[in-house]
């Protein structure tokens, strides 16, 4: 039995079997309230996946990861309803207005300890939310509407089941660039840096950049979820950056398996969905999540689904290597 | 003129507030050399080693790498440089597989950016293929038995110091700083790796040691520097080293062939 | 002018209070406890239940009653955070550095939200509100219980500065900081120290707890969470794990947010505050106090 469901673990046709049940999901249901959480775990899934390169791969706590995803819902909000950009077009402005974000908070403080990273990302957290909050061009405390949904050359998909499909397309693009990332000259040297950053720096690693690289990808990430999650609410508000959600992607990556894709993506999935579930148990459910993460960092740092340190290609390496969705580590 | 020894190590001091680890401590290694530094414990040899290698940074003195200095780069920059290093304990990383320690090498040789690594491109592909075969390259040249996909922190200690050795010599330094190499070592273990100090010095690289072990040190070296205090109390051949009265008084007489232990009072950077 | 440093100076002396847990905790086991500022809010609660029960009693005799649930809140706080340090970070000594600062998030989660199961998600009154006469000192308005929690906080930093030099406890606090192997050779119980200096650094957030809920009047679940922030920066401002660096980072905060309010608005108040952090670690990552490089290389 054990070794049967590590070797389900370790399949590596898992993505291929993610990405069917997501494109299947609505044909066992599709009303707009259930396409609407479905969309949501995926937006969720996207977040987790980028904040893992940060915390998974590379070992740095970032407690603001919704400050990123703030930047990018609110820089492609304002160009889309007050320059009328299609949501398409903010997507480079995005990435340079995420990648900013990153070196400026990420610049300073990765050159100290790793634990003042944890909370100067709080405080960077904070830091946006309350802009957002302040100025007249985010649109105060009541935020933007009317963002439009996504179209792609005059092809309108801001239908439900149409942008369900495109965030499943672009949720898969990301899990798997993130995975790739991961298995990667740069993601390898992340995790010798996680592992140990004398013995990283020894071997000519600088370790200053290769943070500051986990870091940013960390922020495109997060930043492109922005725009998805701008265009499936059509409305933005500080409100929806709390620290709350900075917790919540935390705990989809901690609980799912720090550094392990599927991991993270089943750990999101289970923080976005269960409280849909439960409705009832609204009230408990973050005393809950708060004694987990104590529980499984004593007893299962692990998490549910842990990377497993596999080598595929040991003595016969297989000569294709286009596994493109070998997404095990 | 000559050219510049490839190594050279001027007056170099290191203080830790009041206490002073390395106290002017000069010698310089040449090209293909292989020079092992010994002393008592707390002698300074570890400081000495992580003032040279970039991990502290000495309070006066110079470090120079072909006539060029480098004493104030960082650690990264100075393996760069061409100059690698071992840990005195051991400094794998545990979670990852042997061959991903060995990758760890090469890493600045590995010609791939995050463009390749997205789409997957022939030259990702073909690094890649390249960084493997190196990596078995190179436990074949340390003699590694063990499994290579394994996680390093599960194989036995002897073969760890291996993996560590790789990893160093995948760099593809000119120069190699072994901290401790035979620490806990079996008595077989140790004779391979003579023949592997061997080996590594016919590719060209010079060796710089610290040992307690004075067989092993004896029968290697070419030349000794004996430390005391952070100061540098001997510097010559194994033969001029086992007959100087300072070293016999302060060393080999009170202390002779130390086991290492666990009880290593020397610094090392945690 | 003045008026803008004495407010500083009365929230500062707030922040210097929950800084100093901050700080101790850091220096002596190297851990940021995120939980640190839900513990000021626990305090808040306690206090603010007790006050509730004694119900009449307490509002007739004021600010008596307010010294004495002061300190039985500071008693309930301490016993939390030796509890907290126990179920939630001795377990994980050793433990990767990533490991403990997530159970510290874990711990300030159960918390927030613990508490908001047991008191609802709703802001609470706080029954005791001082109010009193106000006098002018050098232009500045000041109220006498502003002069008196400045009182209290003076005099519990006073009382902790000499625990700290002046007991075995406060030495043995000071040995483990500089070096924890060498002061466990040294037969110092480790593990007894730690969990005092949870108790001391807990109860003194409790303290600072009540004070705020009796001067502002109004507590809820979240209050900890951006006093718990502006400790840690006013702990660094200071010099982290050092102790009077702490209160110094305290005044220092209080007074930049009371400058900054000044010229930048209130609602920028935060975001003054925590630029400023990221500011300082760039230059100076140690602290005005702080001697030691943290950082090796």
């Amino acid at each position: 039995m054990a070794s049967k469901l590590s070797s389900l673990m370790e399949n590596r046709y898992l993505g291929w079997i993610g990405l069917a049940i997501a494109l299947l999901a609505p044909f066992v249901s599709a009303t707009n309230y259930s396409l609407s959480v479905m969309t949501s775990a995926l937006l969720f899934v996207m977040l987790a996946v980028g904040l893992n390169i940060v915390v998974g791969y590379c070992g740095l706590l970032d407690l603001g990861y919704a400050a990123f995803f703030a930047i990018g819902a609110y820089t492609s909000g304002v160009l889309a309803t007050r320059y009328d950009w299609s949501l398409l077009a903010t997507i480079p402005v995005v990435i340079l207005a995420a990648v900013i974000a990153g070196v400026v908070i990420g610049g300073p403080t990765l050159r100290l300890r790793s634990d003042y990273l944890a909370i100067v990302t709080l405080g960077f957290g904070e830091i946006i939310r309350i802009t957002a909050n302040n100025l007249e061009i985010t649109g105060g405390p009541s935020g933007i509407f009317g963002i439009p949904g996504i179209s792609i050359g005059g092809l309108d998909l801001s239908s439900p089941v149409a942008f369900y499909y495109t965030c499943v397309v672009a949720v898969a693009l990301a899990v798997l660039g993130a995975a790739r990332l991961g298995r990667s000259r740069l993601g390898r040297a992340w995790r010798f840096v996680r592992e140990d950053e004398d013995a990283a720096e020894a071997m000519g690693i600088h370790t200053y950049k290769v943070k500051l690289a986990a870091y940013i990808a960390g922020a495109i990430w997060g930043g492109l979820a922005g725009i998805l999650f701008g265009a499936q609410l059509t409305a933005i508000s500080p409100q929806s950056f709390t620290f709350l959600w900075s917790a919540l992607i935390l705990m989809a990556v901690v609980l799912g398996g720090m550094g392990s894709t599927p991991g993270v993506v089943i750990g999101a999935i289970f923080v976005s969905v269960l409280p849909e579930l439960l409705r009832g148990a609204a009230d408990y459910r973050y005393f809950i999540f708060g004694v987990l993460l104590i529980v499984v960092m004593i007893f299962r740092p692990q998490g549910v689904w842990p990377t497993h340190a596999v080598e595929r290609s040991a003595r016969k390496r297989r000569t294709d290597d286009d596994s493109t969705v070998e997404v095990n580590q | 003129m000559s050219a510049p020894p490839l190594l050279q190590v001027e007056d170099l001091r290191l203080s830790f507030g009041g206490v002073t680890a390395v106290d002017g401590l000069s010698f310089t290694v040449d090209e293909g050399d292989i020079l092992s530094v010994i002393g008592p414990n707390g002698a300074g040899k570890t400081s000495a080693f992580n003032c040279i290698t970039g991990f502290y940074k000495p309070t006066g003195g110079k470090v120079s790498l072909d006539g060029e200095d480098i004493t104030r780069l960082r650690p990264s920059a100075v393996a760069a440089k061409g100059v690698s290093r071992t840990f005195q304990n051991l400094r794998l990383f545990g979670e990852l597989t042997v061959l991903d320690n060995v990758r760890a090498g090469m890493h600045l040789r590995i010609k791939q950016n995050a463009i390749d690594a997205l789409l997957h491109t022939p030259r990702f592909r073909k690094s890649e293929r390249i960084a493997t075969e190196e990596a078995h390259k190179w436990l074949d040249f340390v003699g590694l038995r063990g499994d290579r996909a394994a996680e390093a922190r599960n194989l036995p200690y002897g073969e760890q110091r291996r993996v560590e050795i790789a990893r160093a010599l995948a760099r593809g330094p000119r120069l190699l700083l072994l901290d401790e190499p035979a620490a806990g070592l079996n008595h077989g273990e140790k004779n391979e790796l003579l023949d592997l100090l061997g080996r590594i010095r016919e590719l060209g690289i010079a060796l710089v040691l610290i040992e307690h072990d004075m067989g092993l040190v004896m029968q290697v070296s070419r030349r000794i520097v004996v430390l005391n205090f952070g100061k540098e109390i001997a510097d010559g051949t194994p033969e001029q080293v086992r007959n100087d009265p300072a070293v016999v008084e302060a060393y080999l007489g009170t202390e002779d062939e130390t086991p290492a232990g666990p009880a290593h009072a020397e610094e090392e950077i945690s | 002018m003045s008026q803008l440093i004495w407010n500083g100076l009365f929230v500062g002396s707030f922040y210097a209070l929950v800084a100093l847990g901050y700080s101790m905790v850091y220096g002596i086991i190297k851990l940021l406890n995120f939980a640190h500022g839900d513990i000021y809010m626990l305090g808040a609660f306690a206090g603010f239940a007790m006050l509730t029960v004694a119900g009449g009693l307490a509002t007739s005799a004021g600010f008596v009653a307010l010294l004495v649930v002061l300190v039985l809140a500071m008693l309930v706080t301490g016993t939390a955070g030796l509890i907290l340090e126990r179920v939630a970070y001795r377990p994980l000594r050793g433990a990767p550095r990533l490991s403990v600062l997530i159970t510290a998030v874990g711990a300030s989660f159960a918390l927030e939200y613990g508490m908001r199961l047991v008191a609802g998600p709703n802001p609470e009154v706080y029954p005791v509100r001082l109010s009193g006469t106000t006098v002018h000192v050098l232009g500045a308005r000041i109220t006498l219980e502003q002069l008196a929690l400045v009182g209290i906080a003076i005099a519990l930093m006073a009382g902790l500065q000499y625990l700290v030099m002046g007991t075995s406890t406060g030495r043995a606090m000071r040995a483990i900081s500089m070096d924890p192997k060498a002061s466990l050779f040294m037969g110092i119980n480790v593990n007894r120290v730690i969990s005092r200096t949870f108790f001391i650094g807990s109860a003194l957030a409790g303290a600072a707890g009540v004070m705020a809920g009796a001067y502002y009047g109004k507590i809820d679940f979240l209050m900890g969470f951006i006093i718990g922030l502006k400790a840690f920066t006013a702990a660094v401002i200071g010099g982290i794990g050092n102790i009077k660096g702490a209160m110094l980072g305290g005044l220092t905060l209080g007074m930049l947010e009371s400058f900054g309010t000044a010229w930048l608005g209130g609602e920028w108040r935060d975001v003054f505050a925590f630029a400023f952090l990221i500011l300082f670690l760039t230059v100076r990552p140690t602290g005005i106090l702080g001697e030691r490089v943290t950082e090796r290389v």
